[in-house]
């Protein structure tokens, strides 16, 4: 009986990938995340899923912005003063 | 040694931190010397936030010469309203909101989008059984990459994947996952509610992550 109830309370792979930026921004509710951990625990492709997820992240946090130039920050520092003495 | 798959069941990243950062007292006394003049002050601000508003105003407009001008254009309007600023959000949120109205109105990005789905379509039914467990599980590649993944050709490539993407997952993955800043200042700069951003982050991390395991696995 108890087996039933836990089956027909457990998310699946499609449903888990769906929940899965929910579930690393915290948007889940207690007992759906809850699943999504009990799910991850059993199963490697999912869990292999968020992991690579997260390795996108971390990726894309990677790209940086270019360096200021000089000349710019310069031009920049000009309006400034000028506005200051407008 | 290889990372066991269930050592990555990690708790959900924690991003409540700065979730509610209105003005900190070192940006209130930031604030007060911008009143006054002090072009230092004005120049750390410059240094800390003028790549990163060409980088984002590259989310709405089509070309480098544009978003320099939008830029531009978003420290005038920020220095003649620092008299109204009200220290309600952070300094940079607001400069963000103030580039994303000059943004807007400097045009429409004219430019070639590649029509990317939701995850409906990277992750598609065929990778599903109907009952809802993988057919074509994901290939594992992430610790091949570990080391690679800083390497300039990598960064080159997601920077390309980025650009790529429709314009308002684009502008979302870039202030979040690029830039770092939290949930509610995404919200505030662009308007959406939680639910939207976190709908359109979704959608581009899971196109990203896509491509990647294509290029990766195919290296």
């Amino acid at each position: 009986m108890r087996r039933i109830w836990r089956r027909r309370r457990d998310i699946v792979c499609r449903e888990a990938v769906a929940l899965v930026t929910d579930y690393l921004e915290g948007a889940l509710s207690r007992a759906d995340r809850a699943r999504f951990e009990a799910h991850l625990r059993d199963c490697e492709h999912c869990s292999e899923y968020v992991h690579q997820i997260r390795t996108t992240i971390q990726a894309v946090g990677r790209v940086e912005p270019e360096t200021l130039d000089l000349e710019v920050r310069n031009e920049l520092i000009g309006l400034y003063r000028r506005w200051q003495a407008g | 040694m290889t990372q066991s798959w269930r050592d990555r069941a990690e708790r959900p990243i924690d991003f409540s931190a700065g979730e509610t950062r209105s003005t900190s007292r070192d940006e209130a006394e930031l604030l007060g010397r911008l009143r006054n003049g002090d072009t230092t002050a004005f120049g750390s601000l410059v240094d800390r936030y003028h790549t990163q508003m060409i980088q984002f105003a590259l989310t709405f407009v089509s070309s480098r010469a544009l978003a320099e001008e939008v830029a531009q254009d978003t420290w005038l309007g920020f220095v003649r309203s620092l008299d109204r600023f009200e220290g309600r959000c952070s300094l940079q949120t607001w400069i963000y909101k103030i580039l994303a109205n000059r943004a807007r109105t400097t045009g429409v990005r004219a430019r070639r989008t590649v029509a990317v789905g939701g995850p409906e379509l990277a992750l598609g039914s065929k990778y599903f059984t109907e009952g809802g467990s993988w057919v074509v599980p994901p290939v594992p590649w992430t610790d091949e990459v570990d080391d690679r993944l800083s390497a300039p050709i990598v960064i080159k490539r997601i920077r390309a994947l980025i650009e790529e993407l429709p314009e308002s997952q684009r502008q979302v993955v870039t202030l979040r996952d690029v830039q770092g800043l939290s949930k509610p200042e995404v919200c505030e700069i662009l308007g959406i509610s939680e639910g939207n951003q976190r709908v359109l982050l979704h959608r581009a991390r899971t196109w990203i992550r896509k491509q990647l395991e294509e290029e990766v696995t195919g290296w």
